[in-house]
C-alpha cells in the first residue's frame, strides 16, 4: 500500500473550536483511484475534516498533503492552483441562487477566462450537464429545481474542471432512497469516466456501500477503525456495532 | 482589570470591523480587479435606489418648506425662504435623509444577502473555485456603495430643491428662475464640497457595515435576518456619527 502514491495524505490533524476540540490526532491515507467513505455521527467533525483538507479551514496542528503539496505551506496563488485539481460537494449544495444553472457553471471557469473561448466553455457547461442528464435545466434558476436536481447540478458543477480528487460532503443526506441511489450510481459513474480519487463523507450506508472501497470510522476526533466495508461490518466491537445497525 | 461583557462585547466588533475595513484597503488596490461585478453592482445599488431617494427628497423639500414659512413670516423675513430651505437641503438634509433611506434599503438588502451566501456556503464555494469572494463580493459591493451614494445625494437634492420651490409656490408664486436665482445665490463652494465629500463616507460606512454584518453571519435564517437588521441600524448610526465629525472638521478647515 505505501507504494503507491498518496492523493491525500493527513497526519495526526487537530482542529477545536475554543474549548470544543473536534479532531484530536486524525490520521488518513487516500490512495491514488481509491473512493474512501468517512463514517461519523453528526457532529463527529467529518465536515471539519473536508474544510481542513480543502483549506477553508487551518488546523491547529498536523499535516496535510494533497497531490504531494502541503496545504498549510502554500501561499494563497498556490493554493488556488491547488484547488482547481480538487472538486467539493457541499452538503448544503451552494449553487449561488442569484445565477441560472448556467452560470454556476460558468463560474469555476471565470478564472481560466484568457485561456477558454466562449464557445469550449458552453461545450464544458453542456458536457457537464449531460453527465448528469440535465441538459435542459441549463437557463434555469437553483430555485426552480428539485432537491435531487439541485444535487446533480452540484456535482456538475465540480466536475466541470476535471478534478483529479473529489470530496463530497454527505451527497446523500436529506434525500428520497430513490433519488439517494440515483446519486450513488452517478457518482460511481462518474468516478470511472475521469478517474478521480475521492472522500465520501456519508452516514449513509447505502451510498457507501455503494461508492466507496474502503471506510473510516471518525470516533471522538480520531481514525477509530479503518479497513473494507464487509470486513467493518464483521466486526464485535461495540464501538462500532452500531454503526451497522 | 475585566470589562462588562456588553464593552467587551462591543470593542470586540469594533476592531473587527477596524480589521476588515483594513483588508478592504488591502484587496481594492491588488489585481485581480473585478470590473463586471462592480459595474453589475452599480446599477443594483445606484439605478434601483433611485425612486425610493427621488420621492424622499422630494417630499422633504415640500414639508421643509411648508413648515418654516411661518416661522419666517413671524420675523417678517419670508422672502428669505428659498435661501433657508436651499442651505438646510444642500447642507444637511439631503445628504443625511439619502443616506439614511440608503443604509435602509441597501445596507440592509447587502447585509442579508451576503448573509443567506455566507450560511448556505455560497461564500466558501467561490472560495474553494478559486474567486476570492472578499473581492467580488465586498469590494465590489463597498466600491459601488461609495461612489453611488454621492451621486444619489446631488439627485436627491435636485428633486428636493424642486420639491421646495413647489411648496413655496403653495401660498405665492415665484418663478421657477427666481425661485432658483434665490437659492444658488445664497449657496456658496464651502456649501456644497463639504456635504459632497461626506456623502462619500456614508456610502463607504453603509456599505463596509453591511457587509461586514452579512460576511459574520450566524447559522440558520434567524442569523441572516439579525445581519439585515443591524446593517441599518449600526449603518444608520454611522451616518450620525460620521455627520458629527464631519461638521467639526469643515468647521477646523474654515469652510464656512
Ligand atoms: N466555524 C465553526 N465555529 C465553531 N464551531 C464549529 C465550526 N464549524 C464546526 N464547528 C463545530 O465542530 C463540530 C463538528 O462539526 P461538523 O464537522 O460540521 O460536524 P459533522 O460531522 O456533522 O459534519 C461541531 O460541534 C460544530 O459545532
Ligand atoms: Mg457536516
Amino acid at each position: 500500500m505505501s507504494n503507491t502514491e498518496a492523493a491525500i495524505l493527513i497526519q495526526n490533524l487537530y482542529k477545536g473550536f475554543g474549548s470544543n476540540q473536534v479532531l484530536k490526532g486524525f490520521n488518513l491515507r487516500l490512495n491514488k483511484g481509491e473512493n474512501l467513505a468517512v463514517l461519523g455521527k453528526s457532529g463527529s467533525g467529518k465536515s471539519v475534516l473536508i474544510k481542513c483538507i480543502i483549506g477553508l479551514m487551518q488546523p491547529d496542528e498536523g499535516e496535510i498533503t494533497v497531490l504531494g503539496e502541503s496545504i498549510s505551506s502554500l501561499n494563497q496563488d498556490h493554493l488556488d492552483h491547488l484547488r482547481v485539481k480538487i472538486g467539493f460537494l457541499f452538503q448544503s449544495n451552494a449553487l449561488y441562487d442569484s445565477m441560472t444553472v448556467r452560470e454556476n457553471l460558468e463560474f469555476p471557469l471565470r478564472r481560466h477566462w484568457m485561456e477558454i473561448s466562449d464557445k469550449e466553455t458552453n461545450d464544458l457547461v453542456m458536457e457537464s450537464l449531460e453527465n448528469v442528464g440535465l441538459a435542459h435545466t441549463v437557463d434555469l434558476m437553483p430555485i426552480e429545481l428539485s432537491g435531487g436536481m439541485r444535487k446533480r447540478i452540484a456535482l456538475a458543477r465540480t466536475l466541470i474542471l476535471k478534478p483529479e480528487i473529489i470530496l463530497y460532503d454527505e451527497p446523500t443526506t436529506g434525500l428520497d432512497p430513490i433519488t439517494s441511489k440515483e446519486i450513488s450510481d452517478l457518482m460511481n459513474a462518474l468516478q470511472k469516466k475521469y478517474n478521480t480519487s475521492s472522500i465520501i463523507i456519508s452516514h449513509d450506508m447505502n451510498c457507501i456501500q455503494r461508492t466507496a472501497d474502503r471506510m473510516i470510522l471518525l470516533v471522538d476526533g480520531i481514525a477509530y477503525a479503518e479497513g473494507e466495508f464487509d470486513t467493518l461490518k464483521a466486526s464485535t466491537d461495540p464501538v462500532i456495532l452500531p454503526y451497522f445497525e | 482589570m475585566t470589562l462588562p461583557p456588553n464593552t467587551k462585547r462591543f470593542l470586540e466588533e469594533a476592531g473587527a470591523i477596524a480589521q476588515f475595513t483594513g483588508r478592504f484597503f488591502r484587496e481594492v488596490f491588488r489585481p485581480r480587479y473585478e470590473w463586471s461585478a462592480f459595474i453589475q453592482q452599480c446599477y443594483m445599488i445606484g439605478y434601483k435606489s433611485l425612486p425610493l431617494v427621488g420621492l424622499t427628497g422630494f417630499i422633504m423639500g415640500l414639508v421643509l418648506t411648508m413648515q418654516l414659512r411661518p416661522s419666517l413670516i413671524d420675523y417678517g423675513v419670508e422672502s428669505e425662504l428659498p435661501a433657508m430651505v436651499g442651505i438646510a437641503i444642500v447642507r444637511e438634509i439631503g445628504p443625511v435623509i439619502t443616506a439614511l433611506i440608503f443604509a435602509g434599503k441597501i445596507g440592509s438588502s447587502i447585509g442579508a444577502e451576503l448573509g443567506s451566501m455566507k450560511v448556505t456556503e455560497q461564500i466558501d464555494a467561490m472560495e474553494v473555485s478559486g474567486t476570492n469572494p472578499f473581492k467580488y463580493l465586498v469590494v465590489t459591493r463597498v466600491l459601488a456603495t461609495t461612489f453611488m451614494l454621492p451621486i444619489l445625494v446631488l439627485l436627491g437634492d435636485a428633486i428636493s430643491l424642486y420639491g421646495a420651490y413647489l411648496g413655496v409656490n403653495i401660498k405665492a408664486t415665484t418663478s421657477f428662475s427666481l425661485y432658483y436665482t434665490q437659492v444658488f445665490n445664497n449657496l456658496s463652494f464651502s456649501d456644497v464640497l463639504p456635504a459632497f465629500v461626506k456623502s462619500f463616507f456614508f456610502g463607504f460606512a453603509i456599505g463596509i457595515i453591511g457587509c461586514f454584518k452579512g460576511f459574520h453571519s450566524s447559522k440558520g435564517t434567524e442569523g441572516v435576518g439579525r445581519s439585515a437588521n443591524s446593517s441599518v441600524v449600526l449603518g444608520s448610526l454611522m451616518v450620525f456619527i460620521i455627520d458629527l465629525i464631519a461638521v467639526q472638521v469643515t468647521d477646523i478647515l474654515g469652510f464656512n
